[in-house]
């Protein structure tokens, strides 16, 4: 059985975990805190809006002027 | 997709019509001034080593990489130095937390989506500008831009261990800001009237 994870380590791995970028032993233990802690899993959730909020995030859009002078200057290369 | 096969200065022409909307933005988002000279800059050296882009598929993150490794350079060039923490000395912020303990907008059931949903773009862009540069640069990469981060640490040149601090340094960082920007600026004021 692994050592208990606690809250605070906890949320500080949650984005690597969602990432799949952590051992697979801290994995089994974010796992096993996430079996037991609300609090934790509201963490998680928030994590995955907030990764989703800024993967949809709009780009900016092209001035047309500043299209124009780059294309001029594609062109001119 | 834009077909580049032969390599010449018009398929060159070609691919960086098709991709300066991309370029722009992600420049956008690394500099809070001078994306226009980043780019240009990017197509210049692109243009320069068009001939040993492999794939046609690949020319649109071709051409991004080549514009991180600018701004990178760019920031050695001004040689400014930020103090980087390590992990274990981050404060620990917790905007769900914060959220909770706050209760910003008492009217909404779904508090935590609601409170992203009062940043507009441009809000967004103005977050992430407060971020020093080593802590923007690698979240941009990853969570809008969707690369790697091994592939992050080969564009920033720093070794894979300090961009995955710099990454999660970066993320407190932009939940805090947000929190502190939202109250700035009157978007809970705005939330809660609906």
């Amino acid at each position: 059985m692994s050592e208990t994870m606690r809250c605070a380590e906890a949320v500080r791995q949650l984005w690597d975990y969602l990432d799949h970028a952590v051992s697979p032993e801290d994995h089994e233990k974010v796992e096993q805190h996430l079996s037991f802690c609300r609090t934790c899993c509201g963490e998680l959730e928030f994590a995955k809006q907030l990764r989703g909020f800024l993967a949809s995030h709009e780009a900016d859009e092209l001035p047309p002027a500043v299209k124009a002078r780059l294309q001029r200057f594609a062109t001119d290369l | 997709m834009i077909e580049v096969g032969d390599r010449t200065k018009e398929s060159f022409q070609r691919l960086a019509a098709a991709e300066l909307p991309g370029l722009y933005s992600l420049a956008r988002r690394l500099v809070r001034d001078g994306a226009e000279d980043l780019v240009q800059e990017a197509l210049l050296r692109a243009y320069r080593s068009f001939g040993t882009l492999k794939e046609d598929p690949a020319a649109g993150r071709w051409l991004k990489r080549i514009l991180v490794n600018v701004f990178r350079d760019e920031l050695r060039r001004q040689a400014r130095s930020v103090e980087e923490l390590p992990v274990e000395q981050v404060e620990d912020f917790s905007l769900y937390r914060t959220l909770v303990e706050q209760d910003p907008l008492p009217y909404s059931d779904t508090l935590h989506h609601d409170f992203l949903q009062t940043f507009a773009r441009e809000d967004v862009r103005e977050v992430l500008l407060r971020l020093p540069e080593i802590y923007r640069a690698p979240l941009v990469l990853r969570y809008m831009d969707g690369f790697a981060t091994k592939e992050i640490a080969r564009m920033l040149d720093a070794p894979l261990g300090t961009i995955l601090a710099r990454l999660h340094r970066g993320r407190q960082r932009f939940e805090r800001e947000l929190w502190t920007y939202a109250q700035e600026n009157g978007l809970l004021l705005k939330g809660a009237m609906g």
